[in-house]
């Protein structure tokens, strides 16, 4: 393999099987929906975000609540209240950020069972550019006492946790993306809380979330080929986050990489360093968006500009053997 | 429609209410006393006289919901909650105290809150959802809501608006506090409001001006909007401070108590005289 194999564009992107992570959420929503407990609400983006599969189905329990995402919040907690199951679906950028003082207030605060699943994070949401491109809502939902925060490596994943959420009591988060995503599962499984061992590995750890999953495969793969033993693990819930595993691999490898489509500030990345800092300090270095805004472009051009890809991966393993062996 | 009938009832539960509001902020040394002065008959009607409630089954599911948009008028909405059995009238002197249940602002963990208020601009939001949720489970609960004339800033209060008209949420009556006054002055200084009346009912809600303080007036408004259709605004031109010759029409009083136990008494003894 040579460094430009580990790029998405074109022979990484094209040689593999993806699917859409939203289109997997609408499908779920539509098998929830037989319990009339479910409802789903959306703001003027439902085609997008693929509620309106549920909409078409169950009309009496689906409101489009218009270009009103603060308002959507609200209503969502109010219906919770009442016993039943609302999500509530925008783009990320709305659902966090323009919402978040309602996600604390009526959700959080309030304790509401309300499930947030929002699509089009990060930077592959591409050609909309900067202010479509949310980078910073790992950070802001997992900073609410009382919120849970998902993040699905692939589709199949993706209706793991839809199905989790209904079962769930309590407020959550769950982020998708807008591009079809590599697929790294062979079925549904999605597992609470605990990081999932993808590949067992002695000398280096990934942890990866969301699209990462598949690049931080990518990159131990190239990485054994050069004698390099890399372990990879999905973080697919944010918070709580699974201390336990996280200091089991920063014992076991002393290097661990954390890999993210969010700002490398606040994300999955801060989330491990601190729990690595407080009972195990060993290295930790982040990989993600630098602390900048996207711009427009075409998803995999921007993951490569952004080097959110394998070889951005490699590189940052890299560095962390350097700051290992001083 | 159904008459008022005597009104005595109701003007000694407002007496207690407002008595509670000024001892409950004094006791706090802190506390919002202006606006649930001004809330205080509204409340008390709705406590006293409408709500199908039950102290002993906050949680129960076919109850009447009341929302209090305008959460810092928590001392109200707490001291009717009190004298309506939800909780002994003594942990109204824990409000605002630490480890008390009585937030700063209404919380619904507490017995009887149905929703959370505090950041303005959201109970309206929450009501909605519970009147939809009425609706198509088939209850036949009412909402009902208070929102404050500052909090009208808000341009979230105008997406719910917006919502309640489109869903035609027949359930839900709403209460416009129009004390005229905000934290930093007077509302039509600060940022005009207008005709407030005439915004909600271009914005397909019907709506009814009253003088928020009249019994009569208030049993009038409600009997109305439980027979017209889609959802109801009543503007209740209201006096912050209501009840208290030095606090009333009085911007300091929006967030701060009686400042000393000379004025309390004084306070108090106006009350009792009204």
């Amino acid at each position: 393999m040579t460094n430009h194999e580990l790029t998405w564009l074109p022979n990484l992107i094209n040689s593999v099987e993806r699917k859409s992570q939203r289109e997997s959420y609408g499908k779920t929503l539509v098998r929830l929906g037989e319990d009339q407990r479910v409802v789903v609400l959306d703001a003027d983006l439902s085609t997008s975000t693929h509620t309106s599969m549920f909409g078409n189905k169950f009309k009496e329990r689906f409101f489009n609540m218009g270009i009103s995402e603060n308002n959507m919040i609200g209503v969502a907690a109010g219906l919770a209240s009442t016993g039943l199951i609302p999500f509530a679906s925008s783009f990320a950028v709305f659902a966090t950020g323009r919402d978040y003082d309602f996600v604390r207030q009526s959700v959080c605060y309030s304790n509401q069972n309300v499930k947030i699943v929002a699509t089009h994070a990060g930077l592959t949401v591409g050609e909309d550019g900067a202010t479509h491109q949310m980078i910073e809502d790992l950070g802001l939902m997992s900073g609410l006492p009382n919120m849970t925060v998902i993040s699905p490596a692939d589709a199949p994943e993706t209706e793991g946790a839809v199905e989790f959420l209904y079962e769930f009591r309590g407020p959550a988060y769950m982020r998708l993306s807008r591009e079809k995503v590599p697929v790294v599962h062979q079925d549904k499984n999605f597992q609470f809380k605990k990081l999932e061992v993808l590949k067992d590995g002695d000398d280096v750890t990934i942890i990866a979330t969301g699209i990462m999953v598949y690049a931080a495969m990518v990159a131990a793969d190239y990485l054994k080929h050069k004698g390099l033993d890399v372990a990879v693990l999905n973080a697919s819930t944010i918070k709580p986050i699974d201390s336990e595993t996280i200091l089991k691999y920063a014992r076991k490898t002393g290097l661990i990489i954390t890999s993210e489509e969010h700002n490398i500030i606040n994300g999955l990345g801060s989330r491990v360093s601190e729990i690595v800092s407080e009972n195990y300090p060993s290295v930790v270095i982040r990989h993600g968006v630098p602390d900048v805004f996207g711009e427009s472009g075409s998803a995999w051009e921007l993951m490569d500009k952004y080097m959110l890809n394998p070889l951005g991966i490699v590189r940052k393993i890299e560095q962390g053997l350097e700051v290992r062996k001083k | 429609m159904e008459q008022l009938g005597d009104i005595s009832l109701l003007k000694d539960k407002a007496k207690e209410i407002r008595k509670l509001i000024l001892l409950m902020t004094f006791n706090a040394k802190s506390g919002h006393p202006g606006g649930s002065l001004s809330a205080t008959d509204i409340i008390t009607y709705l406590y006293f006289r409408e709500l199908r409630i039950d102290p002993k089954r906050p949680d129960w599911d076919d109850r009447d919901r009341f929302v209090l948009s305008k959460g810092h008028a928590s001392p109200a909405l707490y001291a009717a909650l009190a004298l309506r059995g939800f909780f002994p009238v003594e942990k109204l002197f824990t409000f605002r105290k630490i480890n008390s249940e009585l937030q700063g602002h209404v919380v619904n963990h507490i017995p009887g809150v149905d929703a959370t208020g505090g950041s303005l601009g959201q109970g309206l939001s929450n009501a909605i959802g519970m009147a939809l949720s009425g609706l198509i489970r088939k209850k036949d609960y009412r909402v009902f809501a208070m929102i404050g004339d500052g909090e009208s800033q808000e341009g979230s209060i105008w997406e719910a608006a917006m919502s309640a008209a489109h869903y035609k949420l027949s359930n839900l009556i709403v209460f416009l506090d129009r004390n005229m006054i905000q934290l930093d002055g007077f509302t039509e200084n600060i940022m005009s409001l207008g005709d407030l009346e005439m915004k909600f009912s271009s914005f397909g809600w019907k709506t009814r001006t009253i003088n928020g303080h009249d019994f009569y007036e208030i049993h009038d408004a409600v009997e109305w909007a439980k027979e017209e259709i889609g959802p109801k605004m009543i503007i209740a031109k209201t006096v912050k401070g209501k009840g208290v010759s030095f606090m009333e029409n009085n911007p300091e009083y929006h967030g701060k108590p009686v400042p000393n136990q000379e004025l309390l008494n004084k306070a108090i003894e106006e009350i009792e005289r009204e």
